[in-house]
């Protein structure tokens, strides 16, 4: 498949999508007229689709300086009466809730949908929140799709419940149902509106206190409504497979699971799917309920149904058994998937479950952590910082590395070992200015360009304003490298590929007041150990940005040009002295089972970095 | 009980696992069959472990239930042991041979086993193993980088698989880039006479 296929495949084609390409086609299928994101995994590829298709789409699409600004550029195209899309992962929308939570109040004229993509077991995350409680905590509708087909659905959808009620629509998916593959029918694709009129009227818009009150009475009068729509809605549905002895409340991925099992071991069971979560249907669990001897809640993260379950239990008076999370049938923690389940079903039905003999290996297996790249640039500030740092006999225990999301982070790994501190997006800074207040360690703080921009600025603004002793490193790579390579507003090109103005970093740190603000190319290591030695002794907030394009983007550069430059290791001039494996680490140089060091040519990536770190000259381009 | 056939792939970052993955789901999908698929994608751009897994037949969830798989495709020997929990002896594993050691391994953070032991262990576990010199075949077809296809051709020559030949070179044409198609398909066809059953 070709990705413009997602837009241009017809009405009753077929196409094996990911949830996030499915979500894409949702969203042309919802007649979108503009879309707005900040890169993260796992929802980044719904962007990536967008940045190639959004053109041809008559859709505006951009990647927002961070998930709060994405919040609003949809929130106003949709108060505009333009129906609009955001989409972050689920660590995103806190960044956005301020925004989030009162979008929900203000409510919108066009279908809004906002999407969160959780990450149950934390693939590529720091947390595991659950975000069908942020569903609650703002009084938002959520949608939960359990495969590709209803993630497309359930878009088209979203829009027109959103545009029913005036209210954005929340929509959660997790990393399984994201990077999920599965066969979508297609339904047409709707040509939204080009432009939107706004309408002024400062009661619906404007949050002040005395507006507020209203739209706050306003919400819950909706969510009741709201509440009978998911009552009577075909979404949450019954799978009655006989027999009345369990009855299993589940949503999303939990859903395919349990579906698995059931089939596998023929169980007669009744199954609640609910794909329109909340406000929860009361009435329509409840029947469910009273249809059924005991229930089962399955679902990822949270006990959030379970709850819900066991408070219509209450309210109602009624004596049946609710397993779940709460009772230890099922783990709190971590992804499902058919053996979790499976064992946590075995404790509830009178049958026993088809079980399977399970191999494992005694041997030990090698580690392939996440790793910098062949030829990425912050392998060779990492290098060249290390060096300025032994030359100007600082202790390790002396200095605290403040880093931040991004690959560099990655340094946490041998024989870096530089990031002490790392909790959000831009967090380097703050915690940077507190440890410099707090302690007299040397800080170093680390963030990525893409990182600047999101929420690093004002940490920044900070630091020269407090006066904070620290040197902040950002590695200016060109582009958002951890989702897999998007533009941000240091890059020339903005969401849909067109020539963008380049934000400047060494602009905004001049701006915001640092003297010392100094660029250099990471690849040249002797002048970056020169910057790094002159910032190190910096007593004031020093700036260093290290600027060379990401590897991924060399590579693809190289690819395009035909150039196919591989280095190997001379065997009669290397003094195994090892500099190139143990400190500067490339995971394309090893050391052979003979002791040889040797260079692998499929992931050699023809940097030439270790031509410089070589004290013998002993690598060269390979003939 | 429902007739599902269930695939492992397991690989590094960087072996084209994923790409072929795809050319086979999107041939089930042209067989009218239905079929899901979990891919990884994020953190680990390259040198990670990969893994997609797939049900094809009438299935919700594409996770594969421990010991459970009808078929493995190792892109990696040791990455063959660490999805070992997901078939059994009567699974089908083809494995390359050539081993890819990470940067742990030189920084002796951690250990690669020796091959033979790898090699040894799945031949006790398993009855149908099927080990291939994928980088030799590939560079034979023409280039190393289609060791993916080798493999691939490989696993669609084993017993039971439910997709045709045909449907899987026309997959092949849709999914990777015209300009390599020739080298790919030689290298498809070679890894498909590896396997004499």
């Amino acid at each position: 498949m070709k990705v413009k296929e997602i837009l241009t495949e017809k009405e009753g084609g077929k196409l094996f999508l990911l949830g996030n390409e499915a979500a894409v086609r949702g969203a042309l299928e919802g007649g979108v007229s503009l879309v707005s994101t900040y890169p993260g995994t796992p929802s980044s590829e719904i962007g990536n689709v967008f940045y190639k298709i959004a053109q041809d789409a008559g859709v505006y699409f951009e990647f927002s300086s961070n998930e709060k600004v994405a919040l609003e550029v949809s929130a106003a195209a949709a108060a505009s009466g333009l129906r609009s899309f955001v989409f972050m992962k689920h660590v995103g929308l806190n960044v956005a809730a301020d925004s989030f939570m009162s979008t929900v109040y203000t409510g919108v004229k066009g279908g809004m949908i906002v999407l969160s993509a959780d990450d149950p077991s934390m693939y590529s995350s720091q947390n595991e929140q659950d975000n069908r409680i942020m569903a609650r905590l703002a009084g938002i509708p959520l949608l939960e799709p359990s495969n590709p087909q209803e993630v497309k659905d359930l878009m088209k959808f979203g829009f027109e419940l959103s545009e029913k009620y005036e209210i954005p629509v929340l929509m959660r998916t997790t990393t399984r149902i994201s990077h999920m593959r599965g066969v979508v029918e297609l339904g047409p694709v709707l040509k939204g509106k080009e432009k939107g009129f706004f309408q002024k009227n400062p009661g619906q818009y404007v949050v002040m206190p005395a507006f507020a009150v209203k739209m706050r009475e306003k919400l819950i009068e909706k969510l009741g409504m709201i509440k009978e729509d998911a009552n009577n809605s075909s979404l949450n549905k019954i799978i009655d497979k006989g027999g009345k002895s369990l009855g299993i409340v589940t949503s999303g991925g939990a859903y395919n699971y349990v579906m698995d099992v059931v089939s596998e071991n023929d169980l007669k069971v009744k199954i609640l799917k609910l794909a329109f979560s909340h406000p929860f249907p009361e009435q329509a669990v409840l029947d469910f309920i009273n249809s059924v001897d005991n229930i089962l809640v399955v679902e990822e993260v949270e006990p959030v149904m379970e709850n819900e379950v066991l408070a219509i239990i209450g309210k109602y008076d009624l004596r049946k058994k609710v397993y779940g999370k709460l009772d230890g049938t099922l783990p709190r923690i971590y992804e499902f998937n058919p053996d979790i389940v499976s064992s946590g079903m075995a404790k509830v039905v009178d049958k026993e479950l088809i079980k399977r003999e399970k191999f494992s290996t005694k041997l030990s297996l090698p580690l392939r952590p996440p790793v910098l790249c062949p030829g990425c640039p912050h392998r060779a500030t990492s290098f060249a910082l290390k060096k300025a740092i032994k030359k100007l006999k600082l202790k390790e225990e002396d200095i605290i590395y403040s880093s931040d999301i991004g690959c560099y982070a990655l340094a946490i790994q041998e024989p870096y070992k530089m990031a002490d501190y790392c909790i959000s997006m831009g967090s380097s800074l703050g915690i940077g200015c507190g440890f410099a207040k707090a302690t007299d360690q040397k800080v170093i703080s680390f963030i990525g360009d893409s990182t600047f921009f999101h929420a690093g600025m004002a940490g920044l603004v900070n630091a020269v304003h407090n006066r904070d002793s620290l040197l902040l490193v950002v590695l200016d790579n060109r582009i958002t490298g951890m989702t897999g390579g998007q533009t941000n507003p240091g890059t020339p090109l903005d969401g849909m590929g067109n020539p963008a103005p380049e934000v400047s970093i060494e602009g905004i740190a001049q701006g915001a007041g640092a003297k010392f603000v100094k660029t250099v190319d990471p690849f040249n290591l002797k002048e970056t150990e020169k910057v790094f030695k002159e910032a190190l002794q910096c007593e004031e907030v020093a700036v260093v940005i290290t600027k060379h394009p990401c590897a991924m983007l060399t590579d693809a550069q190289n690819k395009k040009n035909g150039i196919n430059i591989k280095y190997a290791v001379n065997q009669e001039k290397c003094i195994k002295c090892l500099i190139c494996v143990k400190n500067f680490s490339c995971p394309a140089i090893y050391i052979e089972k003979d002791g040889l060091v040797s260079i692998n040519p499929l992931l050699c990536d023809g940097c030439g970095l270790c031509v410089q770190v070589c004290p013998k000259k002993a690598i060269e381009v390979k003939k | 009980m429902k007739n599902i056939y269930k695939i492992q792939l397991i690989g590094v970052g960087g072996q084209g696992t994923i790409k072929a993955s795809t050319v086979i789901g999107e041939a089930a999908m042209k067989k009218g069959l239905n079929v899901v698929m979990s891919e990884v994608h994020g953190m680990a751009q390259r040198g990670g472990t990969v893994v997609t897994e797939f049900k094809i037949g009438d299935a919700d969830s594409p996770l594969i239930e421990e010991g459970a798989a009808d078929l493995m495709i190792a892109f990696e020997p040791s990455e063959a042991l660490r999805a070992i929990n997901k078939v059994n002896k009567n699974s089908f594993v083809i494995v390359n041979n050539s081993p890819i050691v990470p940067f742990t391994v030189s920084l002796g953070i951690s250990e690669y086993p020796e091959l033979s032991s790898v090699f040894e262990e799945l031949k006790t576990k398993i009855n149908h193993l099927i080990i291939i010199d994928a980088q030799k075949i590939a560079k034979e077809a023409g280039n190393i980088i289609s060791e993916n296809m080798v493999l691939l051709g490989a696993a669609i020559a084993t017993p039971g698989f439910p997709i045709s030949k045909e449907l899987i070179i026309q997959s092949m044409k849709e999914n990777l880039p015209p300009k390599s198609i020739e080298t790919n398909l030689k290298a498809f066809e070679m890894g498909f006479k590896e396997v004499k059953m």
